[in-house]
């Protein structure tokens, strides 16, 4: 099932799609982020795990260019976001998918509707054949064509998560950024999902970040797995090498997960 | 784990809480004015801005103005044909009912149709876009637009604002049209007053200047509905609380602001006049 990476091997060079450079970001007196740092390297997920409130959510908003770093730089495709006017933001935004963990979809607009959002403003160009075409495609890859005509409120938990990933991958995405994407659901739901994200992984050859305190996931989804604590990456590597790892905080997150 | 890249940094923010300026509650008060002027200079730069969401702005327009005329056009009949009824004594006492119809054209023209369909519009329309954003804002719809690459404010709020400043004159003249009608009826069935009569009399004492002020009126009450309407609800926090809060407060922030409005218009038309 998993993807073959391209993170690249020692003494190989290849430019990450996403590079954080001692990253800091405070809210008043809450400092989050405290100089963190990571490459997500071209066709590679990452899985970012930490509990709640340890600023993994803050992290990829940084990426995407909602949020603002206090210092520290963020770059992603080559830009530097931090330096990005609005329409260049724009721009890289059109490469980035970014899957919320309530899904946000719009919940005024129909399915089709929804997923035709972004390409009506962003592909101007296209007739409504192509559109249609394209919203197929997605809803296909999904596994979610007969909710075409349906409202969000008429949809299942995980069948929003579905169809808010399939709102991202419209575009044909570069980088995915996932929040928590199996938040809320039931563990055959949630199977589901990782295996949703693998399969978007390998068919649309994206790279990810995924967002979860949620191991099951992390391990079926990531190539590699950073833990943040205490605003810093304090483990980073494969699964297995992680979690070999006899820090009781590391073992702490594994035996909840895990043992219960 | 970091590459080894050179990186432009941002201007480096130490953390922690700034010392106020004057005081805590000053700061915000000053922060809170800025925000809303802020807001407004980026709805007139959106607003010329291409591209144009004219879907959504003809979507808004009718979601304004088409669902609120049954509710104006009754109010507006019902005001005029009460308004008309508790004015007949007094001016029987003179032997003056036949001023009626100029006095009921001068005060629904002059200050009822604007006012009321403002006010009614606050509670309809400012509720609904407060709530409707809100919502948006607090389930991250909003966020969800701005990272698909889509400017939310153009599609949003512009097209709101933009949609309640042309409609209120619109429903302001269906106001005045159904409260004559609603005066006619009450006149018609005390003095047997023939339509062409009652309108002639009702328009006697009218002006270019009363119907250009009122237009004038219902336009920025318009957009006073659709901005606090917008400020109030792309503004929200802390879940379906800040969406109540946001509803309501775009309500009677509305209506108090088209007080005032009202009161300065007044003024300055009263100088011209």
């Amino acid at each position: 099932m998993k993807a073959a990476s391209q993170r690249p091997l020692p003494g190989q060079a290849a430019q990450p799609v996403i590079a954080l450079h001692h990253v800091h970001k405070a809210f008043g007196e809450n400092v989050v982020l405290r100089g963190v740092s990571l490459d997500l390297f071209p066709g590679e997920n990452v899985v970012v795990l930490g509990r709640s409130g340890t600023g993994k959510s803050v992290l990829i908003k940084i990426i995407s260019g909602m949020l603002q770093p206090d210092s520290g730089g963020v770059r992603v495709l080559g830009d530097e976001v931090t330096m990005l006017n609005d329409k260049q933001l724009q721009q890289l935004r059109l490469k980035i998918g970014f899957s919320f963990q309530h899904s946000a979809l719009y919940d005024s607009m129909s399915v089709k509707e929804n997923l035709e959002f972004p390409l009506v403003r962003n592909k101007r160009h296209l007739t409504r054949r192509e559109r249609r075409m394209a919203v197929d495609r997605v809803l296909d890859a999904v596994g979610l064509s007969q909710t075409i005509h349906q409202y969000p409120s008429e949809l299942s938990g995980g069948q929003r998560k579905r169809i808010g990933i399939a709102r991202t991958l419209i575009l044909q995405p570069e980088i995915m950024l996932y929040d928590e994407p199996t938040a809320g659901l039931d563990p055959i739901t949630s199977t589901e999902i990782n295996n949703l994200i693998r399969e978007v992984q390998q068919r649309f050859n994206t790279s990810a970040i995924i967002i979860t305190h949620d191991l099951t996931c992390a391990k079926t989804t990531g190539d590699r797995v950073a833990i943040l604590l205490d605003g810093h990456f304090f483990r980073e590597g494969s699964f297995e090498e992680v979690f070999a790892d006899r820090d009781e905080r590391v073992r702490a997150f594994y035996d909840y997960n895990f043992t219960g | 784990m970091d590459s080894e890249q050179s990186f432009p940094q941002p201007e480096s923010k130490p953390p922690g809480r700034e010392r106020p300026v004057l005081s805590a509650k000053l700061d915000a008060a000053f922060t809170s004015v800025y925000r809303v002027f802020a807001f407004l200079g980026r709805f007139f730069k959106e607003l010329f801005r291409p591209p144009y969401e004219f879907n959504e702005i003809i979507r808004q327009c009718y979601d304004v103005g088409y669902k609120s005329l049954f509710l104006i056009c009754m109010t507006a009949f019902i005001t005029g044909l009460v308004f008309t009824k508790q004015s007949r004594p007094s001016l029987s006492n003179f032997g003056a009912t036949s001023w009626l119809p100029s006095l009921v054209a001068i005060a629904i023209i002059r200050a009822l149709a604007p006012l009321v369909t403002a006010l009614i519009c606050a509670g309809k329309v400012g509720s609904q876009i407060g709530a409707e954003l809100g919502s948006m804002k607090v389930t991250e719809q909003i966020d969800a637009m701005e990272v698909s690459a889509t400017n939310p404010f153009k599609f949003l709020v512009v097209s709101r604002i933009l949609a309640t400043t042309i409609m209120i004159p619109v429903l302001m003249c269906f106001f005045a049209g159904f409260g004559l009608w609603g005066s006619y009826v009450d006149v018609h069935s005390n003095e047997s007053t023939s339509f062409t009569f009652f309108i002639e009399k009702a328009f006697e004492k009218i002006n270019f200047m009363d119907i250009w002020t009122s237009v004038v009126k219902a336009l920025v009450y318009g957009f006073t509905i659709g901005a606090v309407g917008c400020i109030r609800g792309y503004n929200a926090k802390q879940g379906t609380m800040g969406v109540g809060r946001a509803a309501n407060s775009a309500v009677v922030i509305s209506m108090f602001l088209i007080f005032i409005e009202e009161m300065l218009i007044v003024q300055i038309a009263n100088v011209f006049r």
